[in-house]
């Protein structure tokens, strides 16, 4: 399942600039320790894609970036900013990193449209008719101005997916996280969101991407980062990781999803 | 006889025929059914001539207790003799007008917000037309200003009274109920710990004591010289209690909306308050229409409990009306009759516009 022919373009080298760093992050749920001991360097246009098994801390890592998950201990700083307990903090990290949903997460009460211009209007303060221009230029790139009138339940997957997508670009964001958004998505469908994807990746965009979609992987990550049981097992390239996987944990994983 | 040829292909039949047929299917298709609906036809013919009888046929409209005692059916006399008194209760007879142009004035923003739902433009109107009408109707009843001569508030009653206390009741209690909701649902222990408290005390407690409360007992907790209307003060008690049970029904809708929402409003950078106001509530509380009506209804009916704080609302003024001339004391059921027909026609209509509104917030908005 790739979405190789979408772009010619190669993808930018990212800049040495480090946008997101972790360091010793820990994280627990009563007595279940999620996270043991993170420590992971994003820097800044780099595209990273976390797999693992289930229950392995992967969409808990990326949750934590945004302060949807609180950690308890280690440091956490994306774009400069620590994230802490600081409402201010978590509110200007908020503004620059956005999150696309494995289920979406459209508003159902709001057409397209007003799924798109909510943020730029009341976060941003845009004006609204430049707020209704940004999310029309944004809906055509996702390839699908014409639905901005509907309301989200009208829409199939693919294309709620794609509209999220388009929802978090128009905060016009300097970090994406991707939290296994095509895993609710019929097989049909997966295609018109990863091609998307691939765009957006090979514009620069700083991703970090939870994902088992070892094409993309294999096409736009500059790294890789294995994670089990809440541990970031193994990172590298994607040539590296897939062609000479480390330890036993990363062979057995891609076995397993790779097989079939 | 061109037109009838374009008629669209229906059942085959007259309607006599088809009319039969569905009877047949849906009254007669079993033994069981048959005696049920046969039953069923004989309590409706055995019920229901005899009160058409009393209430139009036997009945009388003129205003006096000599045709009353002529008729055998209704006496609507009462209630005709008595208009004025069970409408307006102890208002000032020549003054009457006054309440009757606040109702007016009241009914027609009330139509006119609920109308919002349907004329978008009328939105922006709403709040300007509550601050504005509110004066009004406060100006209207008590005068003292502009040459009207004044009325204190416990010569207010009739219907005046009962659409006040509600309307204000609702209007307060709406978004008091929405704070409540929210903080039992707050991380923050206090606000959390507050409202719990609040609810459950105000829940376990009937109606009628915190009424009692706020007119007997409130008195005398302020220091000597300090008072606080005793209309206000049933005012405030069904306003607090009313809050209460929409403080739960509230909770439950913001329960059944998905964590998701939270967590995209979380993630567009939102705040708190503008989550919930832009995304949370217009979700959470679209689905509890039919609960919150259920609540306003019932506090509507409610307000006929300050009669027994000595306010003569509705209800209370139609027994007002009874005792007024011991001649008409028999006369009570076509005096309550008349009560519940205003009761029921404003219950049913609040029932109604709540169906209207769930189905015109629905159009569109397919899941």
């Amino acid at each position: 399942m790739t979405a190789i022919n979408s772009a010619n373009k190669v993808a930018p080298s990212p800049s040495d600039e480090d946008v997101i760093t972790i360091s010793k992050a820990n994280k627990w749920y009563g007595n279940f320790h999620v996270l043991k001991d993170i420590d992971l360097t994003v820097r800044k246009g780099e595209r990273i894609v976390i797999c693992g098994p289930s229950g392995s801390g992967k969409s808990t890592l990326i949750r934590c970036l945004n302060r949807l998950e609180a950690y308890q201990s280690g440091e956490i700083t994306v774009d400069g900013i620590l994230l802490g307990d600081d409402v201010k903090n978590i509110e200007a990290v908020r503004r620059e990193v956005c999150m696309v949903f494995q289920h979406f997460n459209l508003f159902p009460h709001m057409t397209v449209l007003e799924n798109l211009t909510l943020a730029p209007i009341w976060v941003r303060k845009t004006p609204k008719k430049e707020a209704i221009a940004l999310a029309m230029h944004y809906l055509e790139r996702v390839r699908i101005a014409e639905q901005a009138h509907k309301y989200p339940g009208q829409l199939s997957g693919g294309q709620q997916q794609r509209v999220a997508i388009a929802r978090s670009l128009c905060m016009q964001p300097k970090i994406m996280l991707f939290d296994e958004p095509t895993s609710a998505l019929d097989p049909e469908m997966v295609k018109e969101v990863l091609d998307v994807m691939v765009e957006l990746a090979k514009e620069g965009m700083t991703m970090l991407c939870v994902t088992h979609e070892m094409g993309f992987a294999k096409e736009v990550a500059d790294r890789v980062v294995f994670m089990d049981a809440g541990e970031i097992v193994e990172m590298g390239e994607p040539h590296d990781f897939f062609d000479n996987p480390k330890s036993d944990r990363t062979k057995l994983f891609l076995s397993q999803i790779l097989s079939h | 006889m061109a037109n009838s040829l374009k008629l669209p292909p229906g059942p085959v039949g007259s309607v006599g025929q088809r009319s039969v047929i569905w009877v047949r299917k849906n009254l007669f298709n079993s033994w069981l059914n048959s005696i049920l609906t046969l039953l069923a036809i004989a309590f409706v013919l055995w019920i229901v001539p005899p009160i058409i009888e009393w209430a139009f046929v036997n009945s009388t409209f003129t205003p006096t207790i000599e045709a009353c005692r002529a008729v055998s059916g209704a006496c609507w006399g009462f209630v005709n003799a008595n208009l004025r008194l069970i409408l307006f209760g102890v208002y000032p007879f020549d003054q009457q007008w006054r309440p009757l142009l606040a109702m007016i004035v009241l009914g027609g923003i009330i139509v006119a917000s609920l109308a919002g739902v349907k004329y978008p433009r009328m939105q922006k109107l709403i709040i300007p037309m509550w601050v504005i009408g509110i004066p009004v109707i406060a100006i209207l009843m008590w005068g003292g200003v502009l040459g009207l001569t004044y009325v204190q508030n416990s010569a207010w009653g009739g219907l005046p009274l009962t659409l006040i206390l509600s309307t204000i009741g609702i209007v307060f209690a709406f978004p008091l109920g929405l704070l409540l909701a929210l903080g039992r649902q707050s991380n923050m222990p206090a606000i959390k710990t507050l409202s719990v408290v609040y609810i459950e005390v105000i829940r376990g407690v009937p109606l009628i004591t915190v009424l009692f409360m706020a007119s007997v007992m409130f008195p005398l907790f302020l220091p000597d010289g300090v008072s606080i209307d005793k209309l206000l003060r049933a005012q405030i008690g069904i306003i607090l209690f009313t809050a209460a049970y929409l403080a739960e029904v509230f909770r439950g809708g913001l329960q059944a909306v998905p964590r998701g929402q939270f967590e995209a409003g979380d993630s567009l950078g939102l705040s708190y308050w503008q989550s919930m106001r832009l995304i949370i509530l217009p979700q959470a509380l679209r689905l509890v229409i039919p609960p919150t009506v259920n609540s306003f209804i019932s506090m509507f009916k409610d307000t006929t409990l300050v009669v027994i704080i000595g306010l003569f609302d509705l209800l209370g003024a139609v027994k007002l009306a009874l005792r007024s001339d011991p001649a008409w004391t028999r006369y009570y059921v076509e005096g309550y009759v008349f009560a519940a027909a205003i009761f029921f026609l404003i219950c049913y209509s609040m029932g109604r516009y709540s169906a209207y509104l769930e189905k015109e917030l629905r159009k569109g908005e397919r899941r």
